[in-house]
């Protein structure tokens, strides 16, 4: 059951990524990738961590996409249609992609290991929280919080008309 | 949940998508457009670390999936604040039109 | 004829979604005539009252008119985005249902009636009972802001561009200040489960998360009511502001799957405020026993609450003027946030010194 699930699910995230890379409007480019985004929270869902589905969904498709599409509607992209290119472009690009993938695959098959996916797998919040908080992770998240409120700042500098 | 058969066709699908985004990040010419496709390369590789993570039975794989989720949102605001001022000065979104520092 | 338990759980599951999304669609439509009796009580004016005894029948009145109506697509408008987002606003609207328990468990009675696996059968009126179940109702919220997204796009009208953007802003920014107030809660409680918060405000009313957390039910009561865009924060759709706002475009019924949405919304906010704040379906008072005869009277406690928490919304918008943008937007950021957020600590630091 967890399978075909698993298995719905990516292959919603493949077509819904397809759609991403070849729609010409930037706009259904957008509700595409918040297609792949809410598939692929299912299937963090499925590999058992509610938390990161959770979260996944929170901050991806609830809040970095809802900026992409406030900017994508203020600069009214409607009239920026892309051309993808010529032919040989993108020919390029796919066997680029293919080369890519082949690569991948072949590093992860050969220097993975072979081990079965561990059993009773908690993955709860506490759990989380434990090695969030832990010496382990402490200082980076700290640093993650300074990041943002760097991010925040610049983002703001950075779109105002006059400073 | 207790034996995912599935975890290596995770990590499958992890490539799957990171090569999409690869793909898009070379074919597409609009500036928002890029940076959607590397946010699709920054899910694959999310999806990855979970698939990891199922697989050794640890959450380090989690909390890094947690780190790259905070990093990814800072990138996408910062850049889409570049690309709102990169608009306002050429009023295009054509990567191909940026190219004052071409030799 | 005994069914596996596959079976049997798919059944209860089946059952419970009928029951929970066929009466919040019943409740949708009786709230319109109950909004519109109320406010004209407090208008000192009659409502609708021509169709049927007291215009009862008034919401089977507008389903009809609805229904019947021509629906215009503007012809300049994006096809799909158009048509998608009154399904969007609705589908996450009706998922937000889902985790929140509707009212206490209880136990079957051995009745020959029913069959043989559900005799004696503890049940809830819950369709998934998550472990992250508040975090789910965060994500949820978050995917809420799409509908409204799309809606003020789709129309290629200033008016529902400008209100859409509008409405979605105000959503995601008072969405923080809701969640930051339900994080004192979930620390109370040790759980994300909404059950367990529910349980931890068993005993006398004082345990209730609206008087031992009450300036998070301040910030939560007012975020609720800007997320679902009810006066005092309706700007983004009053009519005399911007037409209205990002549904301006839509006609018939795919207004009415608008109003819908937002309606459940606020009947969603409504029972999330019962369940977490006032206590769920406990009565407050240690003594008063848990059933009467067979029947578990945490269904009338937490009804009341249900029914009270409505009626606040209503004469809230009866009352008070609507904020302007600007001052709403202030409100959220620079005085609700802040609020909660110094909650959030002060109440840690509580735990952190009562634990010692």
């Amino acid at each position: 059951m967890d399978a075909a699930l698993f298995y719905f699910f990516a292959a919603v995230a493949v077509v819904a990524a397809v759609v991403v890379v070849s729609q010409r409007n930037p706009i259904y480019s957008a509700f595409a990738l918040v297609v792949t985004l809410c598939s692929l929270a299912a299937i963090f869902g499925l590999l058992g961590s509610p938390f990161i589905a959770a979260v996944q969904v929170i901050v991806y498709a609830g809040a970095i996409m809802v900026l992409f599409l406030f900017v994508l509607m203020l600069l009214n992209v409607r009239r920026e249609v892309d051309r993808p290119g010529g032919r040989d472009r993108i020919l390029a690009g796919v066997g680029l992609a293919l080369v890519t993938l082949l690569v991948l695959q072949a590093g992860t098959v050969l220097l993975g290991s072979r081990r079965a996916p561990a059993a009773d797998f908690d993955a709860s919040t506490t759990e989380m929280a434990k090695i969030l908080f832990s010496p382990v992770f402490l200082y980076a998240f700290e640093a993650t919080a300074i990041l943002i409120l760097a991010a925040l700042v610049g983002a703001v500098v950075l779109a105002k008309k006059e400073l | 949940m207790d034996h995912a058969s599935f975890v290596n066709h995770a990590v499958l699908l992890s490539l799957i998508l990171f090569s999409i985004g690869t793909l898009g990040v070379f074919l597409r010419r609009n500036a928002i457009t890029v940076l959607m496709c590397v946010e699709l390369m920054l899910n694959g590789v999310n999806l990855a670390f979970v698939a990891f993570s199922r697989q050794w039975g640890t959450l380090d794989g989690q909390v890094l999936v947690f780190f790259v989720m905070v990093v990814a949102a800072a990138e996408a605001s910062v850049g889409l604040a570049i690309i709102i001022a990169l608009h306002r000065h050429k009023d295009t979104l054509d990567l191909d039109a940026f190219d004052l520092m071409k030799g | 004829m005994t069914l596996s338990p596959l079976a049997q759980e798919a059944l209860v599951a089946t059952l419970t979604i009928l029951l929970v999304v066929g009466t919040l669609l019943g409740l949708f439509s009786v709230m319109t005539w109950v909004e519109r009796r109320t406010l004209a009580f407090m208008q000192f004016r009659l409502g609708p009252n021509r169709a049927g005894p007291f215009g009862i029948l008034q919401p089977i009145a507008d389903g009809i008119k609805l229904f019947f109506k021509e629906e215009v697509m503007p012809a300049a408008a994006d096809k799909w985005a158009f048509l998608a987002a009154p399904v969007v606003a609705v589908t996450t609207a009706l998922l937000a249902t889902a985790v929140i328990p509707y009212g206490p468990p209880f136990t079957l009675g051995r009745w020959s009636v029913l069959p043989e696996w559900l005799r004696g059968r503890t049940l809830q009126i819950q369709i998934a009972d998550l472990e992250v179940g508040l975090l789910w109702i965060f994500a949820i919220a978050a995917l809420g802001v799409y509908g409204v997204v799309l809606a003020g796009w789709a129309a290629n009208n200033k008016y529902s561009l400008l209100g859409g953007l509008r409405s979605s802003a105000q959503m995601f920014s008072y969405e923080l200040a809701l969640t930051l107030s339900w994080i004192g809660l979930i620390m109370a409680a040790g759980s994300f489960r909404i059950d367990d918060i529910v349980a931890a405000q068993a005993g006398w009313f004082v345990r209730w998360n609206a008087i031992a957390q009450f300036p998070a039910f301040l910030v939560y009561f007012v975020a609720a009511t800007a997320e679902v865009a009810r006066i005092p924060f309706d700007l983004p759709e009053g009519e005399t502001e911007i037409v209205a706002g990002f549904h301006t475009e839509y006609s018939s019924m795919r207004f009415a799957l608008v109003q819908m949405a937002e309606y459940i919304n606020m009947i969603t906010v409504s029972v999330l405020a019962a369940n977490l704040f006032l206590g769920g379906w406990h009565s407050g008072i240690p003594w008063v026993p848990e059933t009467l005869g067979g029947f578990p009277l945490g269904f009338v406690w937490w009804g009341a609450k249900v029914a009270f928490v409505l009626f606040v919304f209503i004469w809230l918008r009866g009352t008070l003027p609507r904020f302007r943008y600007d001052q709403l937007m202030h409100f959220g950021w620079k005085v609700l946030i802040p609020v909660a957020g110094v909650w959030v600590m002060g109440y840690s630091v509580w735990i952190v010194l009562g634990s010692r």
